[in-house]
């Protein structure tokens, strides 16, 4: 019973620590420079292409260390997406194995992943995820590019209503592949086995070592095999897995926005027409 | 009410029903002849929009439900499930969490004209009780939904809002943890949440009920705050409040459209996109934006109890407001120097939502001190002594004499009795 006392009592000492503290990570956000993207504004859409890339990056590189547990390999031949057709998926989907069972004999089996199964984790779960990084726990990707966002502060938050800017995820993503440093600035210190990345947002010190280099991934359709378009296809394809519906999104949205427009126009007339006799 | 309908029932089965349950007389009576002040401006249509928002959310949430699993395990997953696999599990989910800013901005918008126009004044005091009281059961709800998702900001969020509870002297603690049924926040905590959650929509649909019969009983107030006298003041409610209501829902409807379609992650935030972890503290805890100003006047206060004291006194003080306002006036149009702190209140208000959003450290501690000082003088101090110091301008002798001053070129004679065509 007393260490539940002393857990509750943890709890409200830590809940007012973070009540009056939540000043610690806001005082010096990094500033992370916006980027142009195919999926972003109202009429915004994948590039099947880039998310093919992104795609390639993740399983040859990112993949290591970080899952995607929410994304099913039938997600990848579905409209709005990689544009792959179901038999490129199932291909795909062949190359990985899941472990599935019991079977009759009551035994767990490996196989061959098929398309209704989920991506394959690399770690079976935290705590052998964290004894191989160094302690650090690489983030699952299914739903970071919308998990991901630097502070904009007043006013840029209230102009970001009307610009639809929602891609705070993707430029954090590519911001943070590209800005690490190898010389650290003088009078910041990077703990053993950290890296020195200013756009971390959680402080610059970063458990995930530099991750992909230039030429790490090949691309055989003539596009720079750079850090930077790395980062840019990477972040594209994480946000088309943490919002696959995006398409289909905009494009509803823009038919419901033009429909309720008209509406409201011939509501108004007819609103304008009854009430004309009447002073008011 | 019932008393207003001019309705006869001709057939012998609306005869039949009407003579054992007069239902389609109160209908007509309530939302058909019911006679409505006809200078009633487009601060009137947010009523009908927070009805139509309820509607909204209570069968997007409804249809959810269906797909959702509260349980600490599962809640996460199958939110996301709905996000992608169920069809257009996407669209409901998005219009069901941006129409709950939706909600709040509307009954922002309407508490604050009824504190322009009066709205709460003698013989009013019942609706505007009621709709406090629909304000406090509206942000139960809103609070409970938020935990359901069961991200990071769900989980802390629950955390801090339900420690709070823990500084009420003597049985505080006991308090807390029956809140939580447990000893943390976990799966009984959000269980019972998933279940009040589903319950208090209902108990606000409920009060509306009373809110409406409340004010259909007294009328409705109007810009110029006088009672309509004759007939001429009063048009019938439909199809004159139902065109302009519906014109103005749909407009409204768009904005709800341009968040939920276009920008459906702005209102929320980036951390709630992570599985609730009670190892891991996100860096900045913040509710919702609709709760920021009373998050400012909690941490405004040094003390915990104190703090909790001043954000729940917040609202209490809305209950009494009908009694701290002297003013023998009603309408902000014709009390000059009420007009002035009306907008000061306004901004205030403002300015605690943002200081809601800041680290409570420096001047932000500061502001937010007087900016909530100011909030409860304004209400215990400003309003009623204004009713005392204030000369209210001449108020018209009715909404008629009213319109027809208010600029309008038209000859006295084109007054238009349009019940009577």
């Amino acid at each position: 019973m007393s260490t539940m006392i002393k857990m509750v009592r943890a709890l409200t000492a830590a809940a007012a620590i973070a009540v009056a503290a939540p000043a610690l990570a806001a005082g010096e956000a990094p500033h992370i420079p916006r980027e142009q993207w195919s999926f972003a504004g109202p009429f915004g859409t994948y590039d099947q292409a880039q998310l093919q890339r992104g795609f390639k990056v993740y399983r040859e590189v990112c993949s290591a260390c970080h899952s995607l547990k929410q994304v099913s390999f039938r997600n990848l031949a579905e409209d709005g997406g990689l544009g792959y057709t179901e038999e490129q998926a199932k291909t795909i989907a062949a190359d990985y194995t899941v472990t599935d069972g019991p079977n009759d004999d009551g035994d767990m089996f490996d196989r061959p992943a098929i398309l209704a199964d989920k991506f394959p984790s690399p770690f079976p779960n935290e705590q052998a995820a964290r004894a191989s990084n160094g302690g650090a726990y690489p983030p699952d990707f299914s739903l970071l590019a919308k998990a991901r966002a630097a502070h904009r502060g007043f006013p840029w938050f209230v102009f970001d209503a009307f610009t639809q800017y929602q891609e705070q995820g993707p430029d954090y993503i590519h911001a943070l592949l590209t800005s690490y440093e190898e010389e650290v600035p003088e009078g910041v210190t990077i703990p053993e086995g950290k890296h020195y990345n200013p756009a971390f947002l959680a402080g610059n010190a970063i458990g995930m070592a530099q991750p992909i280099t230039d030429e790490a991934v090949e691309y055989t359709d003539g596009t720079p095999m750079t850090v930077d378009q790395y980062a840019r296809d990477v972040a594209a394809f994480m946000m088309w897995a943490a919002e696959p519906h995006l398409e289909e999104r905009k494009k509803i949205g823009f038919r419901v926005i033009i429909f309720l427009i008209v509406f409201a126009g011939m509501l108004y007339f007819t609103k304008q027409k009854l009430w004309r006799n009447v002073e008011h | 009410m019932a008393g207003h309908s001019n309705y006869v029932p001709q057939s012998a089965a609306a005869k039949w029903l009407e003579s054992r349950l007069p239902v389609i007389s109160l209908v007509r009576g309530s939302f058909v002849d019911f006679p409505t002040p006809k200078n009633l401006n487009y601060w009137w249509t947010f009523g009908g929009i927070l009805a139509i928002m309820l509607v909204a959310q209570i069968i997007t949430g409804i249809v959810l439900v269906m797909h959702y699993t509260p349980s600490t395990g599962a809640a996460f997953n199958s939110v996301e499930h709905i996000m992608r696999d169920v069809n257009f599990g996407w669209m409901l989910r998005y219009l069901h969490a941006n129409g709950a800013s939706m909600f709040f901005i509307a009954v922002y918008i309407h508490i604050f004209r009824g504190l322009y126009y009066g709205s709460y004044k003698a013989p009013r005091e019942i609706s505007w009780i009621l709709g406090v009281v629909i304000f406090l059961i509206m942000m139960g709800t809103a609070f409970m939904g938020y935990v359901l998702p069961w991200g990071q900001m769900s989980f802390w969020g629950a955390t801090v809002i339900t420690n709070l509870f823990s500084a009420i002297p003597l049985v505080g603690e006991a308090i807390r943890t029956w809140l939580w049924g447990g000893f943390a926040v976990d799966n009984p905590t959000l269980n019972r949440f998933f279940s009040l959650h589903y319950l208090l929509p209902f108990m606000i649909a409920g009060v509306v009920i009373l809110h409406v019969w409340a004010f259909h009983t007294t009328g409705n107030n109007n810009p110029t705050g006088v009672q309509p006298k004759t007939k001429q003041d009063t048009v019938p409610f439909h199809p004159y409040y139902t065109i302009k209501d519906l014109f103005a829902i749909v407009v409204f409807m768009i904005l709800f459209a341009w968040f939920a379609f276009y920008v459906p992650n702005y209102m929320g935030h980036p951390d709630n996109y992570i599985e609730a972890n009670p190892l891991v503290t996100p860096a900045h805890i913040v509710p919702e934006w609709y709760f920021l100003p009373f998050y400012a006047i909690l941490r405004a206060i040094p003390d915990k109890l104190g703090g909790v004291l001043a954000m729940f006194g917040a609202i209490a003080v809305l209950f009494v407001l009908p009694w701290l306002d002297t003013s023998k006036v009603r309408s902000g149009t014709y009390r000059p120097l009420f007009k002035q702190f009306f907008w000061i209140f306004a901004v205030n208000a403002v300015a605690l939502g943002y200081l809601g959003a800041m680290p409570a450290e420096g001047t932000y501690v500061i502001l937010s001190r007087i900016c909530t000082a100011y909030y409860f003088a304004h209400f215990l101090i400003i309003l009623p002594l204004l009713g005392f110091l204030e000369k209210p301008k001449p108020l018209p002798a009715s909404i008629s004499e009213a319109v027809l001053k208010g600029g309008s070129a038209s000859p006295a004679g084109a007054v238009s009795a349009p019940e009577t065509k």
